[in-house]
């Protein structure tokens, strides 16, 4: 079933913060295959904070997202600053676009990741494919 | 021409040496509690197959996460990132034995504009290319 149009604009309520720790860090680069020695956290580790405001969104009753039937098309990250230990980082996701092909819901969606003094760090930008 | 392995100085065209991965079961099970990402299709063959995939699969972000590590190494460090992207292609299939699956990252310079320094990527499994137009900007700080 196709999500409904109005959608397409509407910004969720932030995730709640997340606390970056040093350990959080050293866990995600050895789940890559790779070490942590300190300073910035591996590029994709926002992902995790993204991936909370897009599981708001596909959880969210309103919108008519079954979770199963949702495939991770596009990912793209904009950097304003790297990300470090210590951070406490929270997710404002926006449906930016939104249109049907062969039966299927293409969602665009835009992240925009701060800090605790509402700074951005990290703009995420995912496209959903919804069936 | 011969494959650089820095981007101090790498001018347009210029190909960076291809780094390799090895992808295993156990790399799955771990990136799926360090992401938060606990869908079956990573870590169970059956719901995996039920659903028409080929097998497990690597998560789209965990080979991208790859792609980072790869860029790290050619920017001779973390946090030179400014921009990265790329679709979800084809899947990584990872079978369940300790050899695990190879993913092969390569990368061409494409633009370079004062401190940024823009990739074109090819990330293969096997001879498939497995994400679409992966590209990345990297800053290269002075004097690096």
């Amino acid at each position: 079933m196709a999500v409904d149009e109005s959608l397409a604009g509407r910004t969720f309520p932030p995730t709640d913060p997340y606390l970056v720790t040093e350990e959080r860090i050293a866990e995600f680069a050895a789940a890559t295959g790779g070490s942590w020695e300190g300073g910035p956290a591996p590029a994709t580790f926002p992902i995790v904070v993204a991936f909370a405001a897009m599981t708001g969104l596909m959880e969210d009753p309103s919108v008519g997202i079954s979770l199963h039937n949702v495939i991770h098309g596009e990912q793209r990250f904009t950097y304003h600053r790297p990300v470090v230990a210590g951070d406490r980082l929270s997710a404002e996701l926006t449906v930016d676009s939104l249109r049907q092909i062969g039966g299927a819901d293409i969602i665009g969606t835009r992240s925009e990741i701060t800090d605790s003094d509402g700074t951005p760090v990290v703009t995420a930008r995912a496209v959903l494919v919804h069936r | 021409m011969t494959a650089v392995t820095g981007l101090q100085g790498a001018e347009k065209g210029a190909e960076l040496a291809p780094q390799e991965y090895v992808v295993t079961r156990a790399d799955l099970v771990r990136y799926t509690g360090a992401s938060g990402d606990r869908n079956p299709i990573h870590w169970s063959e059956r719901v995996a197959t039920s659903v028409g995939l080929p097998g497990v699969i690597a998560h789209g972000m965990y080979t991208m996460a790859l792609v980072a590590r790869a860029l790290d190494t050619w920017a001779g460090g973390p946090g030179r990132v400014v921009e990265v992207g790329c679709k979800f292609t084809k899947p990584v299939v990872v079978p369940d034995d300790d050899e695990g699956v190879t993913v092969r990252v390569s990368g061409t310079v494409s633009s370079v504009e004062d401190d940024r320094v823009a990739v074109t990527l090819d990330v293969r499994c096997g001879d498939e290319k497995v994400l679409g137009m992966p590209k990345a900007v990297l800053r290269i700080p002075a004097g690096d």
